[in-house]
C-alpha cells in the first residue's frame, strides 16, 4: 500500500497539520513503508473473530449525577496562550 | 557503600537509624545530577528546591515516628505525569511551557506526605515525544545517552527514567509502557522494569498516547525496589474510568516464596530468527537458573505474536490521533503566531508543536480511521488483537509465567535507526503483545554481550504482578547481573 503526496496532503488536512512542502514527499515514503508493514495483517484469518477494543471486559462505570469538581476557570485559563475577560481568544471566525 | 548504591530497603533503614537524613540523601542525588547529567541528558527539569522541602518534611515526619517504608526516599518522575506547578513537557515543544494545573494520581500517591508514600521528587526525566519512540531520540529536549556506552541509546520511550536510575542519579523512577517503553529501556540499561496489568495503576494525569494500551509502572535496580514502589502506585482510582477496583496483592510480602513447581513457558516464536545469538545465550542460561531453582520449563506457542507490531501500528496511532486532537493552540500548549483563521491556527500550531514521529503517527492514525480504510485496517487490527489475546489465554492455561527476550539485541548506536521508522518499530517486537493483551510484563537483567546489558522478559496472567516479581527476585538472589554498574557512574 503506498500513499501518494496528494494523499498525504489530504490526511494532513484532516489531522489539522500544516506540512512544509519539502516534507510531503519524505512523509509519503515513510508512511507508505509503515502501511506496507501493517499490510501483513491482511494474511491473518479473522472471519469469526470479534474485534477487541480494550483489554478489560468492563462497562463504563456510572456515578451519581452530582457536581464533583470545583470551578477552576482561572487556573485553567492561566495556562492558555491567549485569554481576555475570561474568554479564550481565537482568530475571527464570523465575518 | 555510597548512598546511591543502596537498595530502597537499606535507604529506609538508614533513614530510620539516623545514619543519614532525607535532606542529605536528596542533596547527594542533586549533586550527582549536577556532576553527571550533562553527559546523559536524563533530566529535563530538576526540582531541587521542592525536593529539599519534601525531604525536610520527610525528616520531620520520621523524627515523629511517622511515615512509611518509602518516606524520604527520592524518585525521578517521567515527564509524562502531570505535576502541579511544575512544567510537564512530555518531551514535546507543544508542551514546553505547560505548567500542569493538577497532580497525576500516582504523583499524589508517591509524594503526598500524609495520604501518600512521602517520597521526594528529584525532577522530571526525559522521554520520547509523547512517549512515541524506542530510543529517546524523538524528544524535543534531545536524546538521552546510555550510561553503559554514551554513543548508544538508552531505549525508549522511558529513556530518561532508565538512564537516571542506571547511572545512580535517582534510586528509582516512574515510567510508562504503551508498547514496551518500560521494558525495552530497562533491558538496554541493566534495570528491572515492570509494566503492570492494564487498569492496575491509575492513568489520571498521565498524558494520553494510546488509551487502551498505556500503563504506568516503575524502573528500579532490583525486583524488590520495583515491588515497593509499584505497591505504592497501584490501586483503584475513581478518576480513571478504566482503573480496576480490586485489592492490591502484597508484592513485597510475596518475594520470598520458593519457585518450586513454578511452570515457565518459552514461546517458540520469541526464539526464532531475529534474536541476537549473544542475547539468546544469556536467556538460555537464565532458563537454567530457573530450573535449578525448582521451576519446570516447557515450550509454548503464541502463533499470532509475529503480528503484534503491525497490529500495534494501527491501534496505537489510531488512538493517538484521537488523543492528540486536544492540542489546538487555544486552551494550552504551543500556539502559532499571527494565524489568519481558526484552521490556520490549528494547522500551524500543530505543525510547529509536534515533531516528525508524532506527526507520522497522527497521520497513520487519521488514515486508518478514515472512511473507506476503517474496516481494512482498524477493524482488522482489532480482530488480530483478539487473536493475540487468545494466544496468551491458552498459554496461561498451561504455564504460570512466559519467559523470553525483551529486545532483539543490546543497545544500538545513536542515529542508527532514526531515518527508518519501520526498523525503529521492530525494536518492540517482543514487548508489544503484552500491551495488546493487557497482561503484566517485566524485564530484568540476565547477562552482558560485549559489556552491554541483556534483559529477559517475564509475562504473567492478568494481575499476576506478585508472581512475576517473586520470580524476578528469586533470580536476583541467585545472580548478580543486576548489581553491575556502568563504568564512570559507580562512584
Amino acid at each position: 500500500m503506498s500513499l501518494s503526496p496528494e494523499q498525504v496532503k489530504q490526511v494532513a488536512r484532516l489531522a489539522r497539520l500544516s506540512l512544509p512542502a519539502d516534507k510531503v514527499e519524505p512523509y509519503a515514503r515513510q508512511l507508505s513503508n509503515i502501511l506496507d508493514m501493517v499490510g501483513q495483517l491482511s494474511n491473518a484469518r479473522t472471519d469469526e473473530v470479534q474485534p477487541m477494543a480494550h483489554p478489560l471486559d468492563m462497562v463504563q462505570r456510572l456515578r451519581p449525577d452530582a457536581v464533583t469538581e470545583d470551578n477552576r476557570r482561572e487556573d485553567f485559563q492561566a495556562i492558555a496562550p491567549a485569554v481576555e475577560n475570561g474568554l479564550y481568544l481565537v482568530p475571527k471566525v464570523i465575518e | 557503600m555510597s548512598l546511591h548504591e543502596l537498595s530502597l530497603r537499606a535507604l529506609a533503614e538508614g533513614l530510620r537509624a539516623k545514619k543519614f537524613s532525607s535532606v542529605e540523601l536528596t542533596r547527594h542525588y542533586l549533586d550527582r545530577i549536577a556532576a553527571h547529567d550533562k553527559a546523559l541528558n536524563s533530566y529535563v527539569t530538576v526540582t531541587a528546591e521542592r525536593a529539599l522541602a519534601q525531604a525536610a518534611a520527610a525528616d520531620a515526619a520520621l523524627a515523629r515516628g511517622q511515615g512509611g517504608p518509602l518516606t524520604g526516599i527520592p524518585l525521578a518522575q517521567k515527564d509524562i505525569f502531570c505535576t502541579k506547578g511544575v512544567r510537564t513537557a512530555c518531551g514535546s515543544k507543544m508542551l514546553d511551557k505547560f505548567i500542569a494545573p493538577y497532580d497525576a494520581t500516582i504523583v499524589e500517591k508517591l509524594h503526598d506526605p500524609a495520604g501518600g508514600a512521602g517520597m521526594v521528587m528529584l525532577g522530571k526525566v526525559n522521554m520520547d515525544e509523547f512517549a512515541m519512540g524506542s530510543s529517546n531520540e524523538t524528544s524535543w529536549y534531545g536524546p538521552v545517552k546510555n550510561p553503559w556506552d554514551l554513543s548508544r541509546v538508552p531505549g525508549g520511550s522511558s529513556g530518561g527514567s532508565v538512564a537516571s536510575v542506571a547511572a545512580g542519579l535517582a534510586p528509582v523512577a516512574t515510567a510508562t509502557d504503551t508498547g514496551g517503553s518500560i521494558r525495552q529501556p530497562a533491558s538496554l540499561t541493566n534495570l528491572t522494569g515492570i509494566k503492570p496489568t492494564y487498569g492496575r495503576v491509575s492513568r489520571y494525569g498521565m498524558i494520553a498516547f494510546a488509551s487502551s494500551l498505556d500503563q504506568a509502572g516503575v524502573v528500579a535496580r532490583s525486583a524488590e525496589d520495583a515491588a515497593a514502589v509499584l505497591q505504592a502506585m497501584s490501586g483503584y482510582d475513581p478518576r480513571d474510568s478504566t482503573s480496576v477496583e480490586r485489592p492490591i496483592d502484597d508484592y513485597l510480602g510475596g518475594l520470598a516464596a520458593p519457585l518450586q513447581g513454578l511452570r515457565i513457558g518459552l514461546p517458540k516464536e520469541y526464539f526464532a530468527e531475529g534474536l541476537d545469538p549473544g542475547a539468546r545465550t544469556c536467556i538460555e542460561a537464565a532458563v537454567k537458573v530457573y530450573q535449578s531453582l525448582g521451576a519446570t520449563v516447557r515450550e509454548v506457542s503464541l502463533p499470532n505474536a509475529p503480528l503484534s507490531v503491525p497490529t500495534y501500528y494501527v491501534v496505537a496511532p489510531a488512538e493517538a490521533s484521537s488523543n492528540l486532537a486536544r492540542f489546538d493552540g487555544v486552551r494550552y500548549g504551543h500556539r502559532a503566531e499571527g494565524a489568519t483563521s481558526l484552521n490556520d491556527l490549528y494547522e500551524r500550531s500543530r505543525g510547529e508543536g509536534f515533531g516528525a514521529e508524532v506527526q507520522r503517527r497522527i497521520m497513520i492514525g487519521t488514515y486508518v480511521l478514515s472512511h473507506g480504510y476503517y474496516d481494512a485496517y482498524y477493524l482488522k487490527a482489532q480482530k488480530v488483537r483478539r487473536l493475540i489475546y487468545e494466544d496468551f489465554r491458552r498459554a496461561f492455561a498451561e504455564v504460570d509465567l512466559v519467559l523470553g527476550p525483551t529486545a532483539q539485541s543490546v543497545a544500538f548506536k545513536l542515529g542508527d535507526k532514526t531515518d527508518d521508522p519501520v526498523a525503529m518499530y521492530l525494536n518492540d517486537i517482543y514487548t508489544i503483545a503484552a500491551n495488546l493483551a493487557g497482561i503484566p510484563a517485566m524485564s530484568l537483567p540476565c547477562g552482558f554481550v560485549g559489556g552491554l546489558p541483556v534483559g529477559m522478559q517475564l509475562m504473567g496472567n492478568f494481575f499476576e504482578e506478585g508472581r512475576m516479581l517473586n520470580a524476578a527476585h528469586q533470580f536476583q538472589l541467585a545472580t548478580d547481573f543486576h548489581r553491575q554498574w556502568p563504568k564512570g557512574f559507580a562512584s
